[in-house]
């Protein structure tokens, strides 16, 4: 198939440019690794050891050259070696990207379903106070820092009223793959609250808008005509043709929870690839931040081609702009 | 009261709105920025609406003064990244060849979650709050540059356009004189509506570490150090910043979507 072909080919040479772009901006950061790297001990470091280190770690090589080894290594499935971690970059992200799926994947999910069925309901009665107060609840919820909404549950439901654990994917001192399921579902509850909250607004409002200009067709006109309902309009009719936008704009939006997720992991300390995100910035850990963006950008680019793909299929008049 | 009426009021609100936060810090000098050791963490009461921090700073005249170093920060990296915007649609309307590449660069742009880039391009400028304004500016024209590549599409499908082209007008008389002027209403509501995106991933970006100095009284700054103390309960150092963060973006987005209503006035009904 040649469109298939096509498109994997772009996307393929999206990620090569992504690559070339991630790299170059970390070659153009100040932080030096090493020195990131020795932290307080720098103190005890000599130039020479400074510089045996570079050297060990390639640092001394022209920077085309170093762009070269690493996406080499990179193809052959060596991430390198994360420095904040002191173990392997793909070590580090194995024990990582479960909680963070755990938590970014059922949060895109929850919010896909809870924005269908909140966009439905405020279409099939537009106009109404009920189809007022979902938009405030969204206009408002999608102008909301993410972080701050995070902060004030944290606040509430942890420090208060003491429901739901202050951090962490398990009770402290526990090792991670001893905790029930219970336990692991109790400390889930909330990150996943936090971050589905944010991701409800885009879907919901975009659901509606869609099912609106659906409800408002020729063929929903003659289904009222015949003596249909509104449930049975909003059922038969609403839901089908508002599907497939929906999970467009679900599409596209995978890039904002992801975003988000970094935040939320950050504020419960929650153990996962965001948290690992934020730590390799800091650190100047190079190869875990240059892996990790890598994911990210192929998980986002993916999904926006889905997107992309999805819209044209439904809609023959974008291939044509 | 009709909607284009509506609209007009709820913009003059915003605006109203947003030109007192822009001028507080003025009226307020000192304070909230220096420490007073003998008001340490009081809740919220008379003198100190909303309480003050472990410095006795007040947290209404610091969040004052974090929202306007974020209206600041807005308005040059909006500024900045509308103008890319513009740049990348003119050059889509060029010709078959630099839209592909223009296309080409706007989907590599947008591969990559805004957060993820942020941090990306703050690190490689070392933080602080040019690499702040430098990376919300960098991150943020795609989607304003798509709206203004199909505006500029149908506005070069004009008749006006093809007359203009047979009267010997070059491409870039064409697009400067006959196809830009079209675009600016539009550039103006990508402006106005990319302002909340812009301060929030600002404020994101500073609450992470990776933005503004901790010394700036920044939103992000003063939430960051609200995270440190939540389990002490002080509730007020996180609930008011933020919730005058929400006050800021809501306004611009009322005046964003208001102002898009009074020029496209079919588009915008549902």
């Amino acid at each position: 198939m040649p469109v298939l072909a096509r498109l994997l080919l772009r996307q393929i040479l999206l990620l090569v440019v992504v690559a070339l772009a991630v790299f170059l901006l970390m070659k153009a950061s100040p932080v030096d690794p090493v020195d990131a790297y020795l932290g307080p001990a720098i103190a005890h470091a000599s130039p020479e050891q400074k510089a045996q280190i570079a050297a060990a770690w390639g640092l001394d090589r022209p920077a085309k050259e170093q762009f070269l080894a690493w996406a080499g290594h990179v193809l052959t499935g060596d991430l390198g070696f994360s420095t904040t971690y002191n173990a392997p970059v793909a070590q580090v992200m194995a024990d990582r990207i479960g909680a963070s799926l755990a938590l970014t994947g059922l949060a895109w999910l929850l919010s896909g379903i809870m924005g269908f069925g909140l966009g439905l309901v405020a279409a099939a009665v537009q106009g109404s106070w009920l189809d007022r107060g979902i938009r405030i609840y969204c206009y408002v919820l999608a102008s909301t820092p993410t972080f701050w909404l995070a902060m004030l549950m944290l606040m509430l439901f942890s420090v208060r009223l003491g429901w739901t654990p202050v951090c962490c994917a398990g009770p402290v001192g526990v090792p991670q793959d001893e905790v029930d399921f219970l336990a692991r579902l109790h400390h889930l509850v909330l990150p996943l609250a936090a971050l589905t909250l944010f991701g409800v607004a885009q879907i919901a409002l975009h659901t509606r808008v869609k099912l609106i200009e659906v409800l408002q067709s020729d063929y929903v006109l003659l289904a009222r005509a015949q003596g249909a309902g509104r449930v049975d309009i909003v059922l038969r009719h609403g839901i089908r043709n508002a599907a497939l936008p929906a999970l467009t704009a679900l599409m596209a939006a995978s890039g904002e929870i992801f975003g988000g997720s970094i935040l939320a992991e950050q504020v419960f300390a929650w153990p996962g690839l965001g948290r690992a995100t934020v730590e390799a910035g800091m650190k100047g850990d190079v190869p875990l931040l240059l892996a990790i963006a890598m994911l990210s950008a192929v998980i986002v680019s993916s999904a926006n081609m889905i997107a992309d793909r999805l819209s044209r299929r439904i809609d023959p008049r974008m291939g044509v702009a | 009261m009709n909607g284009r009426v509506g609209a007009l009021l709820a913009a003059l609100l915003a605006a109203m709105l947003i030109v007192a936060i822009a001028l507080a810090p003025a009226g307020l000098g000192e304070t909230g920025i220096r420490a007073d050791f003998a008001a340490r963490n009081l809740a919220p009461q008379s003198g100190h609406l909303f309480g003050t921090d472990q410095m006795g700073r007040d947290m209404l005249a610091r969040s004052l003064h974090g929202l306007a170093l974020s209206l600041e920060i807005g308005l040059i990296a909006a500024g900045l990244s509308v103008a890319i915007a513009i740049l990348m649609a003119t050059l889509s309307g060029l010709g078959r060849g630099t839209d592909r590449i223009a296309g080409f660069v706007t989907d590599a742009m947008l591969a990559m979650p805004h957060l993820m880039l942020l941090i990306l391009i703050s690190f490689a400028l070392g933080g602080g709050t040019a690499a702040v304004v430098i990376a919300v500016a960098i991150s943020h024209w795609p989607r304003l540059a798509r709206i203004l590549r199909a505006e500029l599409l149908q506005v070069a499908a004009a008749p006006y356009i093809e007359t203009s082209r047979a009267l010997g007008r070059s491409r870039v008389f064409i697009i400067r004189h006959h196809i830009l002027p079209h675009l600016l209403p539009q550039a103006l509501v990508g402006f106005l509506l990319m302002f909340p995106h812009a301060i929030l991933h600002e404020a994101g970006l500073t609450f992470l570490g990776f933005g503004l100095e901790p010394s700036r009284p920044a939103i992000g700054v003063m939430l960051t150090e609200a995270m440190r103390h939540i389990s002490a309960g002080r509730w007020w150092l996180a609930l008011f910043p933020g919730a005058m963060l929400l006050a800021l973006v809501l306004a611009f987005e009322t005046l964003g979507s208001a102002l898009r209503r009074l020029i496209t006035p079919r588009e915008a009904q549902c």
